[in-house]
C-alpha cells in the first residue's frame, strides 16, 4: 500500500515538474508596472503626505494624507490583434510600498506589441463582481450609488477662502445620477495606453501619475466647492473624468 | 536500470518508516479549525491564524480557563473577564476600566470578538502592540491592571493542581511558559466569533428590517447624510470596522495621543482604530476614554460635535458646522439600525461564557 502510494507521489511530483518546464518555455516572459508619483514635476510619496505643501490650479495650498486606486486588465495586443489580458487587478496605496509595483501573476510570450495598455478602475463587467480583498479594504460603493468599487480616493487638507484648514475627499467612481430611478450611469473608468514594446524579456514599466492633473486640466478644480460628499455628485465625477487625460505617464521602459 | 525497483523500494521503506515515527513521537492535538460565518466567507478574506499556533479543542479550553481565572493577577482578584465580560461582548461597563486594587486604567476596555480578522494585527486602541499572542503579555504585568510579573505567573500555574496537564493536553508539554499562555488565550480569542445580528440575519434573507432601520442605514451609507461606511465597515465589510487609525473630532486638543505616542509622528496624534460596530447594545460607554454613555450622544457628536484639529480626518465634513447635521428622524432610525448590529446569541452563547 505505501509503496503504491509513494510511487504514485514520485509520479505526480515528476509530472507536476515537468509541467511547470512546458509552461516556462512558452510564456518566458514577465512585466512589472511599477508606478510613481509626482506634483508636475516634484516626486511624491508617502513621506510628503500631511503637509500643506501642493498648490493645485486653482491656488489651493494643499496636503495629502490617502491615496489609494484601482488599476485592471493590464493588456498587450500584438499588431494582427490578438492580445493577452491579465487578470489580476490592484489596489494601489501610497502607504504601502509593495503596492507601488505589480506584477501580473502569469507571464506573456515575448515579441512585438502594438499596444500595452490597463484600466483605470473596473470596466463595468469587473466592477459588479465580489472581491474580497476589496470588501475587506472597505472600497465599495454603495448600492444607493449603484454598488461595485472606488476607482480612487484622494484625501487630504486644504487651506480655504477663509483661511481654514479643511478637509476634502476627491472620490472616484463609476458617475452616477442618483436624482432618478432607476440610476443613470455614465462610465468614468478609462484606459491608459502606453504604445508599442519590442517585448524580449521580462520588463519593467516605469509609470507616473501626476496628481496635480486631477486638479487641472480641462477643469480648474476649485476645492471651495468641491471638497466632500462627491460620491453623489454627477457633475463632479464627469469633471474628474475629464481631468484625467494627462494623469498618466510612460516615464520608461528597463528590460531586465 | 534493473536496479531501479529494489532502489524504489528502500526509497519508499525509507519514507514509510520515517513517517510513522513522526507519528509516535510528537503528540497532536486536536484540531478546531475556526467555524467561518458564511458571510464572512463570501464577503471578506479569510481570518488570520498563525502557522505556529493552530487552534485545537485542547488549546482554546486551556485559553478559556486562563481568560476566566484571577490566577493571573497579582492578588488572585482581577480575570482578564472582569474587564472584558462574555455578557458584554467582552467588554466593561465603566468609561475606564480599573485594575487590581481599584487602580484606574485610562482607557475604556475594548470589546472582544472576530478579532482574527484584524488583518493588519495591530491591537489596543493605538494599535500598540502585534498579534494576539504578544497582546496577552500586556494586561499581565500592566502596572493598571493586573500588576503581575510572568515569573510568578508561570510559577503559580505550575504548582497548580490542574494547569500542568491541561498545558500537556494543549501543546505536548507541561512545562507552563508566558509563550504558551499567550497561545492559549489567543486561542480561546480568536473563537469568540459574532455574526449572528439581526442585520446578518437580513443580508442572509432570514430577517426583515423595520423602516426606520432601513433608513438608518441609507443614513449610514449616504454620503450626504452619515457617511459612516467610509470607515465603519458596510452590507459588504460585515467586520462593521476598517481596523484604521482615525481621529473621528472628539478634541481640539489631545489628552491621550493614541497613534500618535506609538508611531512619534505628530500626524497620528489623537487617532485611535476605529472600533466595530457590532454588539452597540451591550458595549457603552462609548469611545477610547469612554466619554459618551450613549448612542444618542455619540451621534449628536458626529452630527453636531465635531471638534477641528490638525489631525482629524478629511472625511470628517462640515466641521465648521459641527457636523452632518441630521434632521432628528434621521438620528433615531441610525441609532435603530445600529442597534440591528447587535448579536444576542454571542452574548448568551453558554460555549465561551464561564
Ligand atoms: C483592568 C481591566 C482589564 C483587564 C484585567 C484586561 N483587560 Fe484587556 N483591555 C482593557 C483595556 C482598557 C483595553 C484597551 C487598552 C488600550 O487600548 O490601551 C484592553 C484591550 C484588550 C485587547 C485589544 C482588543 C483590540 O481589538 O485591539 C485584547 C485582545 C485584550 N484586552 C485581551 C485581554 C486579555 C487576554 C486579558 C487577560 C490576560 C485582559 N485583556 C485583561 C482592560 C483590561
Ligand atoms: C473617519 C472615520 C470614521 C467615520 C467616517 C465615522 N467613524 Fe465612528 N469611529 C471612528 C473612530 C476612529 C472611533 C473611535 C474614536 C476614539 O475612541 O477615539 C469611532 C467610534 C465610533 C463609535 C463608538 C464605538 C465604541 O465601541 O466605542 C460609534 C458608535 C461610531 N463611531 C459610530 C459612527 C457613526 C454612526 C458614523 C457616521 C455618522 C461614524 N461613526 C463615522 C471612525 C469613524
Amino acid at each position: 500500500m505505501n509503496k503504491i502510494l509513494a510511487t504514485t507521489c514520485l509520479l505526480c511530483m515528476i509530472l507536476c515538474s515537468c509541467h511547470k518546464d512546458l509552461d516556462d518555455d512558452v510564456f518566458p516572459t514577465s512585466v512589472t508596472f511599477n508606478f510613481n508619483h509626482s506634483w508636475d514635476d516634484t516626486p511624491v510619496t508617502a513621506t510628503d503626505f500631511n503637509s500643506l505643501k501642493f498648490t493645485n490650479a486653482h491656488g489651493e495650498l494643499l496636503s495629502i494624507s490617502k491615496l489609494r486606486y484601482l488599476i485592471s486588465r493590464i493588456t498587450f495586443e500584438k499588431p494582427n490583434g490578438e492580445y493577452f489580458t491579465f487578470d489580476d487587478y490592484f489596489l494601489v496605496d501610497l502607504t504601502q510600498e509593495n503596492t507601488l509595483s505589480l506584477t501580473p501573476n502569469n507571464t506573456i510570450p515575448p515579441g512585438e506589441y502594438s499596444h500595452v495598455y490597463f484600466t483605470f478602475g473596473f470596466n463595468n463587467e469587473d466592477n459588479y463582481m465580489n472581491y474580497t480583498d476589496l470588501n475587506s479594504a472597505s472600497w465599495n460603493v454603495p448600492e444607493m450609488l449603484g454598488g461595485g468599487y472606488h476607482f480612487m480616493q484622494l484625501e487630504g487638507k486644504f487651506i480655504d477662502a477663509t483661511n481654514t484648514e479643511t478637509g476634502y475627499a476627491y472620490h472616484y467612481i463609476r458617475a452616477v445620477d442618483n436624482t432618478q430611478s432607476p440610476l443613470v450611469f455614465e462610465d468614468t473608468f478609462f484606459t491608459v495606453d502606453i504604445g508599442a514594446v519590442n517585448l524580449s524579456k521580462s520588463t519593467n514599466f516605469n509609470m507616473n501619475m501626476n496628481i496635480a492633473e486631477w486638479f487641472k486640466n480641462p477643469n480648474t478644480w476649485d476645492l471651495n466647492q468641491l471638497n466632500n460628499m462627491l460620491m453623489p455628485n454627477f457633475d463632479a465625477q464627469m469633471m474628474m473624468y475629464q481631468n484625467r487625460q494627462n494623469v498618466f505617464s510612460l516615464e520608461s521602459v528597463n528590460p531586465f | 536500470m534493473k536496479k531501479w525497483p529494489t532502489y524504489l523500494f528502500i526509497l519508499v521503506i525509507f519514507i514509510s518508516t520515517a513517517c510513522s515515527k513522526e507519528n509516535e513521537a510528537s503528540y497532536v492535538p486536536t484540531p478546531s479549525p475556526l467555524n467561518i460565518p458564511p458571510l464572512f466567507e463570501s464577503l471578506i478574506l479569510s481570518p488570520v491564524i498563525p502557522a505556529n499556533n493552530p487552534q485545537t479543542i485542547e488549546g482554546i479550553a486551556l485559553g478559556k480557563k486562563l481568560f476566566f481565572d484571577p490566577i493571573l493577577s497579582i492578588d488572585n482578584s482581577l480575570a482578564c473577564a472582569n474587564c472584558h465580560a462574555p455578557e458584554l461582548a467582552f467588554s466593561d461597563s465603566e468609561s475606564i476600566s480599573s485594575g487590581v486594587n481599584g487602580t484606574l486604567g485610562s482607557r475604556n476596555a475594548m470589546p472582544l470578538f472576530n478579532l482574527a480578522w484584524n488583518y493588519d494585527e495591530l491591537f489596543f486602541w493605538d494599535g500598540k502592540t502585534f498579534s494576539l499572542e504578544h497582546q496577552v503579555f500586556v494586561p499581565v504585568t500592566d502596572p493598571l491592571e493586573m500588576q503581575n510579573t510572568w515569573p510568578v505567573v508561570e510559577n503559580k500555574l505550575q504548582q497548580h493542581a490542574e494547569y500542568p496537564e491541561l498545558f500537556e493536553k494543549a501543546f505536548g508539554t507541561s512545562k507552563i511558559d508566558s509563550v504558551l499562555v499567550g497561545k492559549a488565550i489567543a486561542q480561546f480569542e480568536r473563537s469568540l466569533i459574532s455574526a449572528n445580528s439581526k442585520f446578518d440575519k437580513y443580508l442572509l434573507g432570514e430577517a426583515d428590517l423595520t423602516p426606520e432601520e432601513r433608513n438608518g442605514f441609507e443614513v449610514f451609507m449616504d454620503e450626504n447624510r452619515g457617511d459612516c461606511f467610509h470607515c465603519h465597515g458596510s452590507d459588504k465589510n460585515p467586520l462593521w470596522t476598517d481596523n484604521i487609525f482615525h481621529n473621528n473630532g472628539l478634541d481640539e486638543n489631545f489628552k491621550d495621543l493614541g497613534l500618535g505616542a506609538i508611531t512619534g509622528d505628530p500626524a497620528d496624534n489623537g487617532k485611535f482604530k476605529t472600533p466595530s460596530l457590532r454588539n452597540l447594545a451591550f458595549t457603552a460607554p462609548y469611545m477610547h476614554d469612554g466619554r459618551f454613555l450613549t448612542l444618542e450622544d455619540v451621534i449628536n457628536h458626529y452630527s453636531e460635535g465635531l471638534k477641528n484639529s490638525a489631525t482629524i480626518d478629511p472625511l470628517m465634513k462640515k466641521v465648521a458646522n459641527g457636523g452632518v447635521n441630521l434632521s432628528d428622524k434621521d438620528k433615531a432610525d441610525l441609532k435603530k439600525f445600529l442597534l440591528s448590529l447587535s448579536d444576542y446569541e454571542f452574548v448568551n452563547n453558554s460555549s465561551i461564557n464561564k
